[in-house]
């Protein structure tokens, strides 16, 4: 499973960190960055609720 | 007993996230999705923003791909009204016919409140709908002169500033002293205003609308204001707040009161839960009952919404007792909140500051943290979001680095 975000649309409200800090951070430059872009299919779940959350609907799931 | 089959009437955001979460928690029976627009579900956030200022199309509002959409595998009738519910019997009335429903979820949001007199007057315009938004879309294509926002909330606001952005002249008109003044306070509320008056919108606080004049061919020309002003429109909106779609209800059985009244699990009644902006439901972390009208509400209590109804009428769950969390986004400013403010509040500012329209302000109350609103500083109130909901007093909040 790959996870993607649209730059252009992420705004770095860190709603994704929240569920999931060990593959999304906002970092004190206020950027987004993916820690891991490739989480274990296992994950699926936790990934499709960020996908869910994010207000910018910026985050889609590759599968 | 197993839930045999989901029924959930209206298909926006509550309705389409509370429909993704029973799928993904392994439901597999029926789940039928009512809902009265012809539209499949759509993100209404864009339609004030990047909708309305021509940027965006409407293949970019979808709130799920076409392909994970159908992988639902949902019943999906849309342009369907349910136009009542009875609780002994179960039955759903709708416009295609009634039906026996197992378990009901509730998801019909709000619509917009009109200016008495004023709905059937051409040029006059709310903004709920997608619907709504592609006609004063078309109106703002048509060059006109002066744009009139009644009301200076979230919505009248960021219709202003798109207008704006799009060169527009604009006058807003608000009842309070200050835009925002009851969310936000005083305070901040003047440099809402501040900000809009930057802008270049003719900004009248402290008066209302005494009604609006048509021409001879029955379309506004002009709004009559309340300290005996007239300010000439050739469109007027309307952003005087929302009322709960819950008439359909009357008479089910279910508790009915600004919103479809829930318990701390959001269970309205035995197998009924409600979701989203018509949702009214007691939050112990706050000690309040609350009705929210915000986006993360909606996809939270949906998500929360369709588990109850997967459990047992009497499991014990924990109480959904969020932050509340938006965002608006008004010219550049990225505008976000969480918690609970009020207008009387103790207010501080812990970075940034109101002059280059970059800050974080806390709001404390009884000695705790309760909320906080940033003006483009989104990673702050996340993490002050956090804090107010491990319950931090003011001072701890304001003794945090970050
Ligand atoms: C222009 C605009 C901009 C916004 N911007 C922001 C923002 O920046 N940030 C933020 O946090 N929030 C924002 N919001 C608020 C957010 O969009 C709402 O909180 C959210 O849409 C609520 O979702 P919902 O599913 O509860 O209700 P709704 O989205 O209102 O959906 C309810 C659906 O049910 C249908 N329905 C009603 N009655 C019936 C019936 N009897 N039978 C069948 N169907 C029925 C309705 O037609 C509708 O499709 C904005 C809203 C608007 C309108
Ligand atoms: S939730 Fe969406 S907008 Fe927010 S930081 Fe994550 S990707 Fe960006």
């Amino acid at each position: 499973m790959k996870v993607v975000v649209d730059f252009d649309l992420c705004e770095s409200n860190a709603i994704c960190m929240q569920i999931a800090p060990d593959v999304f951070e906002v970092r004190d430059d206020d950027f987004l960055y993916v820690l891991n872009e490739n989480p274990d299919e296992g994950d699926r779940a936790r990934m499709e609720e960020c996908v869910q959350r994010c207000p910018k609907q910026a985050i889609t799931i590759e599968d | 007993m197993a839930r045999q089959s989901v029924h959930i009437v209206g298909a926006s955001l509550a309705g389409l996230r509370a429909a993704e979460t029973l799928r993904r928690s392994g439901f597999e029976g029926p789940v039928v999705l009512i809902g009265d627009e012809p539209h499949r579900p759509y993100d209404r956030p864009p339609l004030s923003k990047q909708f309305l200022a021509g940027d965006w199309e409407r293949d970019r509002l979808a709130l799920s791909p076409e392909d994970r959409f159908s992988a639902l595998e949902l019943e999906v009738r849309l342009g369907v009204q349910a136009s009542g519910f009875d609780l002994q019997t179960r039955t759903l009335r709708t416009s295609a016919g009634d039906e026996t429903v197992d378990g009901l979820l509730i998801a019909t949001g709000a619509r917009c409140r009109s200016l008495p007199g004023s709905e059937h007057m051409a040029g006059v315009h709310v903004l709920r709908s997608l619907d709504d938004a592609e006609t004063l879309r078309a109106e703002l294509a048509a060059g006109p002169r002066r744009v009139v926002v009644v009301g200076a909330g979230f919505i009248g606001a960021e219709v202003a500033a798109t207008c704006r952005g799009r060169g527009i002249e604009v006058s807003m008109i608000e009842a309070l002293s200050a835009p925002l003044a009851r969310v936000l306070g005083e305070e901040m509320g003047a440099v809402s205003a501040e900000v809009h008056r930057e802008q270049g919108v003719d900004l009248r606080c402290g008066v209302g609308v005494d009604g609006l004049d048509a021409d001879s061919n029955g379309r506004v020309c002009a709004v009559r204001l309340s300290d005996g002003s007239t300010i000439d429109a050739d469109v007027v909106v309307v952003g005087i707040g929302v009322v709960p779609n819950t008439e359909w209800l009357v008479g089910s059985g279910l508790e009915l009161d600004d919103g479809v009244v829930c318990d701390s699990t959001l269970s309205a009644g035995p197998g009924v839960v409600a979701a989203g902006d018509v949702a009214r439901w007691p939050n112990q972390r706050f000690g309040e009952t609350m009705r929210v009208e915000h986006w993360d509400n909606a996809v939270e209590q949906g998500v929360y919404a369709a588990r109850r109804l997967l459990a047992d009428d009497d499991a014990e769950l924990e109480p959904f007792s969020p932050v509340p969390w938006f965002w608006s986004d008004q010219y550049q400013i990225k505008i976000q909140m969480a918690g609970r403010i009020r207008a009387d509040d103790q207010m501080e500012i812990v970075t940034g500051s109101v002059e280059e329209r970059r800050f974080a302000a806390l709001y404390g109350r009884a000695g705790r943290l309760v909320g906080v609103l940033g003006f483009n500083r989104p990673r702050h109130v996340m993490h002050y979001k956090t804090l107010i909901h491990d319950g931090a007093s003011f001072d701890e909040a304001l003794a945090a680095s970050l």
